[in-house]
C-alpha cells in the first residue's frame, strides 16, 4: 500500500476542507471560554489564599450584575455556536449531493467482516477493499451492510456513516487532486476489526477510464460462490492467501445491491422518503438547486 | 440418562475452553501463550486474593463481625462504605485493564501483544467496571453515607432496599469478576450494541455476562434512586425546607430522579437482548424485522442521563468543598440549584448526539447538537458560581481542593471538545475515534472519578474518627491530575489524526509517540492510586494522632459536621431542627453550637436482615447460572430468592430500640470530649492536632 493520507485536517477534498474549517472555528471559540477560566481558576486560589490579607466577605453570596454576566456570556456563546452549527450541519449533511460540477460516480458499498465491496452499478464491476473512483466529479455512495453495524470513513474526504443491513445510507464526497487516501470501518466488529481498512484512490479522468476498462475486461467473474466466499468472516487478505477469488470482479449483476439490501418490509430507502415528503413542502428549490449546479439527478430521487 | 447427559445438564454451555489456560495449553502458539499467560496470572491473583480474605477473616475470628455488622447491616452509613469499598476494588482491576490496553496500543505498531480478542474483552470490562462497578457504586455510597446526615435523618427510607440495592451491585460487580475464572467475557464494548452482541454474530456465552451484570446494576441503582428520593422528600428534619436543602442534598434528589427514569430503558434494553439470545427473538436482529436502531435509541436514552448521574453528586461535592474550603456561602445558591435542576431536563433531550452518523436527516442532527451545546450554559454557571464562591474568601488548599481545582481546569476542556464532538459535521470525523475516549474521559475522570476522590478525602474523618494524611492525598490527587493529563491529551491529537477507538493495532508509525505517552500517563495513574491506598495506610497506622473524634475537622457548613466522627449509629441522639442553609455554621456563628439536649428518648432503629446477602449470592448464582445455561442452577437459585422474599414479610420484628440511657451516656461523652479538644485554628487544619474542633471562621466578623 502506498503510504495513504489519514486526517481531516490535512484534507484532500471538498467536504473535509468544510470540516477543517469548522473544527478551527469552534476551538478559537472554545478558546475564548476556556482560556479565562484556565487562568483565572489559579488566580482568584491564589489571590485569595487563606495566608494572604485578600478582602474577606463570608457573607456574600450574590449579585445580579455577576448573575447576568455569568448567565449572558454562556449563551452568546452558545447561540453563536448554534447558528454556525446549524449552517454547517445542513450545508454538510453527507445524505445530500455535493454542491460542484461534474457528471457524479455512482458506487454502492456493502460492509462485510471484515472487508468492503465496491459495486459500479453503472459498469457492472466490483472491487473489495479498492474505492477507485475520478478526481474533481462527486462521488455519490450508496452504503449498506451484509453483516453487522459498521461505519464507513475515508476521513481525508469527508465524514463517517453507518452501513447498516437492511438499510441504505448514503454518502456524498469529492476529491480535489488526485491521490491515495485510507478509508476504514471504524466501527468494531469482532477481531478482524482494525485490519478493515481500505484504499480509496483518486485518478485522473483519463486514468479512470483506463481503469474501469481494465477491470471490465480482466476482473472474475461475479458469482454466487464468490458472493458466499466474500461473506464469510475473514479479511481481504486472509481470503486471498487461502484461495484465488480475487478482489476484482465483472459481470456484476446490476440488482446485486438491492439484492443485499433485502426484499424489505420496510422502506429501505428510508432517508430518501423523507426527502420526498420534503421536497413537496420545498417546492422547485431543491431541484433548482441540482440544477443549477450541473448535478445529474439521483435516480433514488 | 446417562453420565455424559447429566454432565452435560450440570456444566451447561461450560467445557474446559472457559478455563484461563486451556487455549494455551492445547494450542502453544506464541500469542497463545503471552495472552493465555497474562489471564492465567490475573485468575491465579483473584483465586489467592479471595484465600487470602477468607483465610484472614477466619484467622482472625471475624466472621461474626462480618455477618452481624456488614453483610446484614442496613445502616446507611456502613452500606455507603461497603459501596465505596466495592468501587476502590473495582477501580483497582479497572486501572490494571487500562495499563494493559495502553501498553499494548504504545507497541500497537502492526501488532501489539495481546490478542484482538482478548483486547476486545479488556475494553469492554473496563468500561462496564468503570461505568457501572466504580462510578455508579461510588456515588451510591457517597450520597448513601453523606445525605441522610446533612438532612438530620436517622436512615434513609427503605433501609432493607437499600441493603437489597448494593447486594445487586455488588452481585453483577461479582459476576463481572468471575469472567476472568470462567472465559470469555463480551467484546461488544460497554455499550453492547446489536447485532454484534446478537446470537448469530456472539455466540459464545460473553454478552451473557455483560447483559446480567449491566442488569443487576440496573435494578440495583433504580432501587437506589428510588430511596434517596423518597429519602428527601419525606425524611428531612424540622425546618429544612428545600430551600435550606444543602447543595448536594440538592445533587442527589436530582441524580436520583435521573435513576428513576433513566435505569428502566437500561434494563428494558438489556433484557431485549436477552430475550433475542435465549428465546430467539427478533428486537434487534438484522433478519424478521428486527431493528438494531431501537437498541441504539434505547441504550442512550439510559446512556446519556447516565453521564449526569455521574457528575452531578460530583457537582454537589464540589459545591460543598468549595464553600467549605473558601470559609464563605455558597455563591448564588439558588442559581445552583436551577443550573442542577436544568441539566437533569436537557440530559434527557440530547440522546441522538451519539449516533449523528446513523443516518437522521441533517435538521434533526442539527436540533440535537444544539440542545447538546445548551448543557454548556447551565454547566459553565455552576463553574463561574464556585470561582465566585472562592472570590473574596479565604481559601484553604487541602486536598479536596486540589482535586477540586484540578477539576475545574480540566472540566472546562473537556467541555470544549464536548462542543467540538456536539458539532454533527465534526463528529462525522472523529466519531468512533479516540478523540471521543479522550473527551468521555475528561469528563468522568476530572467531574466524576475527582468529586468522588474530593467526596472521599472530604468526608473520611466523618466516617472514620481520624484524619487522612495530607501530604500523601495531595501527592495522590496531583498524580491523578498529571496523569489524567498524559494519558488523555494524546488521546485527543492521535484520535484527530484518525485512530479509532478499540483498535488493538494500527497501521501508522507516527501515532506511536502518543501511545507512548498516554501509556505513562496510564502508569502514573497507577501510581496514584498506590499513593492512595498507602495514604490510607499510613492514616490507619497513625490514627491516634489523627483522631477527630468532636466531628468536626473542616470547620463545616452542615449538619453532618454538628454530631461525633465516626456518628453513631442512629446519627443524631436528639433530632435536630435548622433555621439556615448554612444550618451547623449558623449555629456556630451563633455560639448554640454542642448544647446539651434538654430530653432523652429511645430510639427506634430498622433491625438488621438477612435478606440483603441471601439476595446477594443467590442473584450471583442466579446470573451465572443464565450465562452459562445451567438451568438446574437458575431453577435453584430463583427458589431461594423467592422463598427469601416470602420468608422476609413473615418477619416480625423489624425494628431494634436504642434506650435513652445508652444514646445519653454515648451523647454526653462526645460532648464532654468536645470541650476538652483544644480548637484548632485553620492553620492546623491538616496537621496532626486538628482534633476536629475548629477555632471556627464563622465568628470572624466582615
Amino acid at each position: 500500500m502506498d503510504s495513504p493520507d489519514v486526517n481531516f485536517l490535512d484534507p484532500e477534498g471538498y467536504v473535509a476542507q468544510q470540516q477543517r474549517v469548522h473544527f478551527w472555528r469552534i476551538v478559537a471559540l472554545m478558546g475564548l471560554v476556556v482560556g479565562p477560566i484556565l487562568v483565572l481558576t489559579p488566580l482568584i486560589a491564589y489571590r485569595y489564599r487563606f495566608s494572604g490579607n485578600s478582602t474577606y466577605t463570608p457573607d456574600w453570596h450574590f449579585s445580579w450584575i455577576w448573575e447576568a454576566a455569568i448567565w449572558g456570556g454562556p449563551i452568546v456563546i452558545v447561540t453563536i455556536l448554534s447558528y454556525f452549527l446549524w449552517q454547517n450541519t445542513t450545508a454538510l449533511d453527507p445524505f445530500e449531493p455535493l454542491p460542484i460540477d461534474g457528471e457524479p460516480v455512482r458506487v454502492q458499498v456493502v460492509g462485510y467482516d471484515w472487508k468492503w465491496l465496491f459495486i459500479y452499478p453503472d459498469h457492472g464491476i466490483a472491487t473489495l477493499d479498492e474505492l477507485v473512483f475520478p478526481e474533481g466529479r462527486p462521488l455519490n455512495l450508496e452504503l449498506t451492510s451484509e453483516t453487522v453495524m459498521q461505519s464507513f470513513h475515508i476521513p481525508v474526504l469527508g465524514g463517517q456513516v453507518y452501513a447498516m443491513e437492511g438499510m441504505v445510507s448514503k454518502l456524498h464526497l469529492a476529491a480535489d487532486r488526485p491521490g491515495v487516501f485510507r478509508g476504514r470501518n471504524t466501527q468494531y466488529n469482532g477481531h478482524g476489526f482494525h485490519r478493515q481498512q481500505f484504499v480509496a484512490r483518486a485518478l485522473p479522468e483519463t486514468a479512470f477510464s483506463a481503469w474501469l476498462d481494465t477491470t471490465s475486461s480482466e476482473a472474475r467473474p461475479w458469482s454466487d460462490a464468490v458472493h458466499d466466499r466474500i461473506a464469510e468472516r475473514s479479511t481481504l487478505q486472509e481470503m486471498t492467501e487461502a484461495d484465488d477469488t480475487g478482489a476484482a470482479f465483472r459481470d456484476v449483476p446490476a440488482d446485486l445491491f438491492s439484492g443485499i439490501v433485502g426484499p424489505m418490509d420496510r422502506d429501505p430507502d428510508w432517508r430518501s422518503r423523507d426527502r420526498r415528503d420534503a421536497s413537496v413542502d420545498a417546492g422547485p428549490a431543491d431541484g433548482s438547486a441540482a440544477t443549477a449546479t450541473g448535478q445529474a439527478p439521483d435516480p433514488a430521487r | 440418562m446417562s453420565l455424559t447427559d447429566f454432565i452435560d445438564a450440570l456444566t451447561g454451555r461450560m467445557t474446559l475452553e472457559a478455563l484461563p489456560f486451556w487455549k494455551m495449553v492445547q494450542n502453544p502458539t506464541p500469542e497463545n501463550i503471552v495472552n493465555g499467560a497474562i489471564a492465567t496470572s490475573v485468575a491465579a491473583i483473584l483465586v489467592l486474593a479471595a484465600v487470602a480474605v477468607l483465610a484472614v477473616l477466619t484467622y482472625f475470628r471475624l466472621w461474626r463481625t462480618v455477618w452481624f455488622d456488614w453483610l446484614t447491616t442496613v445502616d446507611h452509613k456502613k452500606i455507603g462504605i461497603m459501596y465505596i469499598v466495592l468501587s476502590f476494588v473495582m477501580m483497582l482491576r479497572g486501572v490494571v485493564e487500562a495499563n494493559f490496553m495502553r501498553a499494548n496500543q504504545a507497541v500497537g505498531f502492526d501488532g501489539g501483544f495481546l490478542s484482538a480478542d482478548h483486547f476486545g474483552e479488556l475494553f469492554t470490562t473496563h468500561g462496564t467496571i468503570m461505568i457501572f462497578f466504580v462510578a455508579m457504586p461510588f456515588l451510591s455510597g457517597v450520597i448513601n453515607y453523606v445525605l441522610p446526615l446533612q438532612i438530620g435523618a436517622r436512615d434513609m427510607s427503605f433501609p432493607v432496599t437499600n441493603a437489597i440495592g448494593l447486594a445487586l451491585t455488588a452481585s453483577g460487580a461479582m459476576l463481572v469478576m468471575a469472567s476472568l475464572l470462567f472465559l470469555p467475557f463480551s467484546i461488544g464494548g460497554w455499550t453492547g450494541y446489536p447485532p454484534f452482541t446478537g446470537k448469530e454474530y456472539s455466540p459464545d456465552v460473553g454478552p451473557n455476562y455483560w447483559i446480567w451484570a449491566v442488569t443487576l446494576s440496573g435494578l440495583g441503582t433504580t432501587l437506589t434512586g428510588i430511596n434517596v428520593a423518597c429519602t428527601v422528600y419525606k425524611k428531612r428534619c424540622p425546618g429544612m425546607d428545600f430551600w435550606k436543602m444543602p447543595l448536594f442534598v440538592w445533587a442527589s434528589v436530582t441524580t436520583a430522579i435521573l435513576m428513576i427514569f433513566a435505569l428502566p430503558p437500561l434494563t428494558v434494553a438489556t433484557a431485549m437482548l436477552a430475550l433475542d439470545r435465549y428465546l430467539d427473538f427478533h428486537f434487534f436482529t438484522t433478519d424478521a424485522g428486527g431493528i438494531p436502531m431501537l437498541y441504539a435509541n434505547l441504550f442512550w436514552l439510559f446512556g446519556h442521563p447516565e453521564v449526569y448521574i455521574l457528575v452531578l453528586p460530583a457537582f454537589g461535592v464540589w459545591s460543598e468543598v468549595f464553600a467549605t474550603f473558601s470559609g464563605k456561602t455558597l455563591y448564588a445558591y439558588r442559581t445552583l440549584v436551577w443550573a442542577t435542576l436544568s441539566i437533569a431536563v436537557i440530559s434527557f433531550l440530547v440522546w441522538v448526539h451519539h449516533f449523528f452518523t446513523m443516518g437522521q436527516s441533517a435538521g434533526m442532527n442539527a436540533v440535537f447538537g444544539i440542545a447538546t451545546m445548551l448543557v454548556g450554559v447551565p454547566t459553565g454557571v455552576k463553574i463561574y458560581d464556585w470561582l465566585l464562591t472562592m472570590y473574596r474568601g479565604r481559601v484553604r488548599i487541602t486536598t479536596p481542593m486540589v482535586y477540586a481545582l484540578g477539576f475545574v481546569m480540566l472540566f472546562v476542556i473537556g467541555g470544549a471538545s464536548g462542543i467540538l464532538l456536539a458539532n454533527p459535521s465534526i463528529d462525522y470525523q472523529v466519531h468512533n475515534s479516540v478523540f471521543l475516549v479522550a473527551h468521555f474521559h475528561n469528563m468522568v475522570i476530572p467531574g466524576t472519578l475527582f468529586g468522588m476522590l474530593g467526596a472521599y478525602s472530604f468526608w473520611f474523618p466523618k466516617a472514620f474518627g481520624f484524619m487522612l494524611d495530607d501530604w500523601w492525598g495531595k501527592l495522590a490527587a496531583s498524580l491523578w491530575i498529571v496523569g489524567f493529563m498524559l494519558a488523555f491529551f494524546p488521546l485527543y491529537a492521535v484520535g484527530l489524526l484518525g485512530l479509532p477507538r478499540r483498535s488493538v493495532a494500527y497501521s501508522e508509525a507516527s501515532y506511536t509517540p502518543y501511545t507512548v505517552v498516554a501509556m505513562l500517563g496510564a502508569l502514573v495513574v497507577l501510581a496514584a492510586l498506590g499513593a492512595m491506598f498507602w495514604q490510607l495506610y499510613i492514616s490507619i497506622r497513625n490514627r491516634d494522632a489523627l483522631n477527630v473524634y468532636a466531628g468536626d475537622p473542616w470547620d463545616g457548613r452542615t449538619l453532618e459536621w454538628s454530631i461525633s466522627s465516626p456518628p453513631p449509629v442512629y446519627n443524631f441522639a436528639v433530632g435536630p431542627e435548622v433555621f439556615a442553609r448554612d444550618a451547623f455554621w449558623e449555629e456556630k456563628r451563633a455560639g448554640h453550637a454542642y448544647q446539651i439536649p434538654d430530653q432523652w428518648e429511645d430510639i427506634e432503629l430498622p433491625a438488621n436482615s438477612w435478606l440483603a446477602p441471601i439476595l446477594f449470592f443467590s442473584s450471583f448464582t442466579l446470573t451465572f447460572g443464565l450465562v452459562w445455561h445451567m438451568w438446574w442452577l437458575v431453577i435453584l437459585s430463583l427458589l431461594v430468592v423467592v422463598g427469601a422474599l416470602v420468608a422476609r414479610s413473615f418477619v416480625i420484628d423489624r425494628e431494634r430500640v436504642i434506650p435513652a440511657d445508652v444514646v445519653r451516656e454515648e451523647h454526653l461523652r462526645w460532648l464532654k470530649a468536645v470541650r476538652e479538644a483544644p480548637s484548632a485554628p485553620r492553620e492546623l487544619e491538616v496537621a496532626p492536632g486538628n482534633w476536629g474542633r475548629p477555632q471556627s471562621e464563622a465568628g470572624v466578623p466582615e
